[in-house]
């Protein structure tokens, strides 16, 4: 018998959702074989590639930072403003999304991804204003970040206040 | 109508027994569609996604307010001729629906079908016409790229990388004229489906979450007629991708009905697999235009004398993904047929 011919069946109402269950299992067992496999190899080259030439890229900067005779935390914070510029630039420039399509998480962990997160909302919204539109919304994908990375760090932090 | 005579048959199909002519379809679409295989057909291609306005929404509503002129025009009829308007679209408060009407001054019915709400629209049109409360309807759906992403996924320009089984929101616009005089292919029967959810949680893999509602809706057609595939020379989903369409053939089968030889989907004509699109086309404008242009030719060709045509669509929403649920979807079949 057809499995849809029975969810017709108002009256068997705890038949229904027996075979409901299994309707779901069996489908989402044929939807598993039938779905086309993610590319996994192929994506993490990728990403490894991308990402890897980011923080090369990154490694030069401070170089030459370090090269100017900063100190080695000067150099650092003026590293993560050289990138962070540079991704805002090509993110408003339509370019970092295509990175991104390419590289997928290589392009989204660095400090480039997160400039990247702030400018694309910033560039979405702008058309609903500058206060509940860009102002609003420039946090939206980066605010988890912000929130649990910060959460995280303080709770760390005391944990290693007590502990050492 | 005698006593004996009936509208409906079966569960839930309806028999026109006028069946109401489709007196004209236009259809615009966006640039990336104009490149693609069907790019020929359509009416109007725009060049850019913003089409002259300052917002993707305000591009969209346009898009919709010109197919639908663009149909009433090509039917030789006026704005005034139209009984009502049905019409939809995927953002929230259906504002490119409601925005388009306000300009065009046609009594109007909004429709929220997801990417079924063409044919939602179709069936819905056709009972207004053979039931005699109208004698012209106009009726039209449409979506757009970016004012999706805003919506239901992420900002445009965000590095996000799509699975293969995402599907790319068609900006465009299909609308159509119905009417109980002319000549032309006609509507013979509607099939109102019904909400079918088999546990899909992936927003990233609409083609599984929508296969068994449209198999459903196929299924159920095929008892209420007493048809079986051998009876139409096409059928035709809206946009269920190359994912979608491969389950509910599958799907389809099981219920023992092969509609192998006959079966295709818009999503998958609309664009080229070097489009990059990953599993093809979706939104209300996939079937909307793709119906309304070369599918529309090719009955008025003759190629196809009998058509099962289906709107898809996913009835989720941001906030139902993020609580967790899972995508209840449906499909409106429709049959249309040579004269």
């Amino acid at each position: 018998m057809s499995l849809f011919l029975v969810s017709h069946y108002y009256g068997e109402v705890s038949l229904v959702s027996e075979e409901q269950g299994y309707k779901e299992k069996a489908y989402q067992k044929l939807v598993t074989q039938t779905k086309p496999k993610p590319p996994i190899v192929r994506n993490v080259v990728a990403a490894f590639t991308v990402g890897g030439i980011i923080c090369t890229i990154g490694q030069a900067i401070l170089n030459i930072y370090l090269g100017f005779g900063l100190t080695i935390a000067g150099a650092a914070t003026a590293t993560s403003a050289t990138l962070v510029f540079v991704a805002a630039i090509l993110t408003g420039l339509g370019v970092y999304d295509e990175i991104g399509r390419f590289g997928g998480a290589g392009s989204i962990v660095p400090i480039t991804g997160f400039a990247n997160s702030m400018v694309a909302p910033a560039m979405e919204f702008k058309r609903e204003g500058l206060v509940l539109g860009v102002g609003a919304k420039l946090f939206s994908i980066a605010g988890p970040v912000l929130v649990w990375g910060i959460t995280t760090a303080w709770i760390i932090g005391l944990l290693a206040y007590f502990i050492m | 109508m005698g006593p004996g005579q009936t509208k409906r048959t079966g569960m839930q199909t309806v028999v026109f027994t006028n069946p109401p002519v489709i007196n004209a379809m236009a259809s615009i679409v966006g640039p990336k569609e104009g490149q693609g295989p069907l790019g020929k057909t359509f009416d109007k291609v725009i060049d850019d996604n913003l089409y002259g306005e300052k917002s993707w929404e305000k591009a969209e509503r346009k898009l919709l307010k010109e197919a639908v002129e663009m149909a009433i025009k090509k039917a030789n009829l006026t704005a005034k001729d139209m009984d009502y308007l049905l019409a939809g679209d995927l953002l929230n408060q259906l504002i490119s629906a409601n925005f388009a009407a306000r300009d065009l001054g046609i009594p109007l019915i909004g429709l929220y079908g997801a990417c079924s709400t063409m044919f939602e629209g179709m069936a819905l049109g056709a009972m207004l016409v053979d039931g005699g409360y109208a004698n012209h309807v106009a009726f039209g759906a449409s979506s757009h790229h970016d004012t999706a992403e805003r919506q239901y996924r992420f900002p445009t320009e965000l590095g996000v990388q799509r699975p293969l089984s995402a599907q790319w929101t068609v900006t465009g616009a299909g609308a159509a004229v119905l009417g109980n005089t002319g000549a032309g292919p006609v509507v013979t029967h509607a099939t109102i489906g019904k909400v079918i959810d088999l546990g899909i949680k992936d927003a990233g893999d609409m083609g599984s979450a929508m296969a068994p509602a449209a198999a459903d809706t196929i299924c159920q057609h095929f008892k209420d007629t007493g048809r079986t595939p051998e009876d139409y020379d096409l059928i035709i989903t809206g946009d269920l991708a190359s994912i979608g369409k491969a389950l509910t053939q599958q799907l389809v089968s099981q219920n023992g009905y092969d509609i192998s030889k006959i079966y295709t989907d818009c999503g998958i004509l609309i664009f080229d697999p070097a489009q990059d699109t990953h599993a093809g086309g979706s939104g209300c404008a996939c079937s909307a235009t793709v119906f309304s242009s070369y599918i529309m030719d090719e009955i008025k060709a003759g190629k196809f004398k009998r058509v099962l045509a289906l709107g898809t669509g996913a009835l989720l929403s941001p906030t139902s993904i993020l609580q967790g649920e899972s995508i209840p979807c449906i499909a409106h079949g429709a049959v249309i047929e040579a004269r």
